[in-house]
């Protein structure tokens, strides 16, 4: 079986805001489908290290899997799913806010 | 209530500014994230899963109403309009900014709340029973206790880095209401020969690893209380493990070092500090019991009330007897069909805060199981108080019932959280929405978890469920049989979990398997459970399962 093709994003919670946003080639985007996707280790790494360069804006950066449709990246775990809609619980948060 | 004295006011006043001063460095850049954490943690601020979530301290569930409507303003002005009571007697707001923070700080300070130790590796929030200085056959009310607790550990300096976070229970009778075997320290205040004193056990959590607490002393005399707490902490202070934050509970040190060791070693301490801290300034205590002076009950005797049905269930359900027989115990539902536990809008807060001005002595609690209580209600006065509460969504009937269920945020808001708990909830209040049907079904407790740390006690739900995070799914194990009273028993688990779609009907299995096996409708779930033991449980968790799926 072959091996997936690696797809990962930056992301982390704005400092302020604490809401979830994503790297976009040196700008945080709150918007998961915009974010700039690292294609190999390589451009992982770099991304990764352009993506901590902010740490007055940012709190906690890290890397996550994506899936890529129609090469726009879409949340792989349930978790970052969540991050990307907001509570399930009821109609609030982020889902509301971009009503 | 305990007012604040005005030493009290200045240090919080002044924490405040040295907040505000460390917010203002973080986002000037002067702080990094690493420096800034954990004075932020010190602050009851968190970073979760979407936004910051600020964790304000009700001091022991005891609410008035000038603050329950200050936290109301505060959830409409600088939140989503809504406040969480957690299982910790606690209040969350879960969409704080950051730079909005020192300000909210500052508008708890004017009721005389905080948000001070409500994280971090110190003595937390000291809880209580929610029925305290309300409820029958107390030895006395265990908030003069917990209070004292909460002015000795505020700020303790030996005690403000410990190996892990400690909490504190004290309940003033032998029902337990505050879930006090799984506390590090449980009190139990206790009459022996005439004199008050304090049955003390250590060494109770939930978790992942669950232990019951274990009674390191029959009697502790009052006046040794402090000298004797600052003798088990020293003590876990001195020998907890730091190596492993997965072991260094107080629970752990207990089971590797073995009770009787430990008491030794806490007893060794002890007589040190007596001779330090022989007692408390009776100054000190009497101002403490000045906020706790139980109040003025009317003498009028409570009239027959004529009961709608909707009254009835109410009664039936959500009332407990009070100490005062024209009295009663109003116990107030957050969990209504399909809502999310815990949550209370700023309207229903104000609700409620008039409600206990007018009729509970200006007093409201929260309790473990994520409720709100009105502690002293006149007979008289349950047609109103129920008219009300039904007008602001609040009279839901289903106190002890299957609906009543306790869950943390699990992973709609945490951050640690592996699996969602809110949902299940709401899903299994909807799934048993008949509250006939839940009447018919009886007392039972289920309680959810959304990660293994146990915020939401499924260890001891009489049905437990934790979420975990299996390859990428949600997945739900069970446990069975768990008792957080006097009776302290930790659930069974039932074996393979469960996934999202899977788990309701798991539960609704259960309850079909509980109603076929009952004796009567007086045996309770947990009551057939310890009849008959978990195999017809298992039979129709995964045998029924199996079967149909055949």
């Amino acid at each position: 079986m072959a091996a997936e093709a690696l797809a990962k994003v930056a992301t982390s919670n704005h400092l302020i805001e604490g809401d979830v946003i994503y790297f976009a080639h040196g700008v945080w985007l709150r918007d998961l489908a915009r974010a700039e996707v690292a294609r190999t280790p390589e451009e992982a790494d770099d991304l990764l290290r352009r993506a901590r360069a902010f740490p007055h804006e940012t709190v906690g950066v890290e890397l996550v899997d994506v899936a890529l449709e129609a090469g726009v990246p879409r949340p792989v775990h349930f978790r970052e799913a969540f991050r990307t809609r907001g509570p399930s619980n009821y109609f609030h948060g982020k889902q509301a806010d971009h009503v | 209530m305990y007012k604040y004295t005005e030493f009290d006011s200045a240090f919080v006043r002044a924490r405040i500014a040295e907040f505000r001063s460390q917010v203002e460095r973080r986002i000037e850049g002067g702080l990094t994230e690493d420096e800034f954490k954990p004075l932020r943690l010190m602050n009851g601020l968190y970073l979760q899963l979407h936004a910051y979530m600020l964790r304000v301290a009700i001091p022991y569930g005891t609410l008035n109403s000038a603050q329950m409507r200050q936290l109301a303003m505060i959830a409409e002005r600088w939140d989503k309009g809504y406040g969480h009571f957690t299982t910790r007697q606690n209040i969350q707001f879960n969409w704080p900014k950051l730079a909005d923070v020192p300000d909210i700080l500052e508008a708890l300070a004017d009721v005389e709340m905080h948000a001070i130790q409500t994280s971090g590796n110190c003595i937390r929030n000291v809880t209580a029973d929610h029925f305290a200085g309300a409820v029958a056959g107390e030895v006395e009310d265990p908030r003069l206790t917990a209070e004292l607790i909460r002015q000795w550990s505020t700020d303790h300096p030996e005690f403000a880095y410990l190996p892990r976070k400690f909490k504190v229970a004290v309940i003033g009778s032998d029902a337990d209401r505050a879930v006090l075997r799984f506390h590090d320290i449980g009190l139990q205040v206790v009459r022996e020969g005439g004199e008050i004193g304090y049955r003390v056990v250590i060494g109770g959590g939930l978790g992942r690893t669950p232990m019951i607490g274990k009674v390191v002393r029959e009697f502790l005399p009052k006046r040794d209380l402090l000298a004797y707490l600052e003798a088990i902490l020293r003590t876990y202070n001195m020998s907890g493990r730091r190596d492993n934050k997965y072991k260094a509970r107080i629970k752990i040190l207990v089971h590797e070092t073995g009770l009787e060791v430990l008491k030794d070693r806490i007893e060794a301490h002890f007589e040190a500090q007596k001779r330090v801290l022989p007692d408390v300034n009776p100054a000190v205590r009497a101002r403490i019991a000045e906020g706790f002076v139980a109040p003025a009950l009317s003498e009028r005797p409570a009239a027959a009330l004529s009961m709608s049905p909707a009254l009835r269930a109410f009664v039936d359900t959500n009332v407990t007897a009070h100490r005062d027989a024209n009295h009663v115990i109003v116990t107030v539902s957050t969990k209504g069909i399909g809502t999310t536990p815990g949550d209370v809008s700023a309207a229903q807060m104000r609700v409620l805060a008039d409600l206990a001005e007018r009729y509970s002595h200006d007093e409201l609690r929260i309790s473990h199981e994520q409720n709100v209580i009105l502690p002293h209600v006149h007979r008289d006065d349950l047609p109103a108080v129920h008219a009300a509460l039904l007008a602001a969504d609040l009279a839901t009937a289903n106190i002890g019932l299957i609906s009543d269920i306790i869950a943390c945020p699990g992973m709609d808001y945490c951050a640690l959280a592996t699996a969602r708990s809110i949902p299940i909830a709401q899903q299994i209040g909807e799934a048993f929405a008949d509250l006939d049907a839940q009447h018919d079904i009886g007392p039972l407790k289920i309680k959810i978890s959304g990660c293994i740390n146990a915020c939401g006690h499924h260890h001891v739900g009489h049905i437990g469920i934790l979420g975990l995070d299996r390859a990428g799914v949600e997945n739900y194990q069970l446990t069975l049989g768990g008792d957080g009273t006097q009776e302290a028993t930790l659930g069974t688990r039932t074996g393979p979990g469960f996934s999202y779609s899977e788990i309701v009907p798991a539960v609704e299995r259960l309850i079909e398997a509980y109603l076929d096996l009952r004796q009567s409708r007086e045996e309770s779930f947990l009551d057939a459970y310890r009849r008959v033991g978990i195999a017809p449980f298992k039979a129709a968790l995964y045998e029924d399962r199996d079967a149909k799926a055949a």
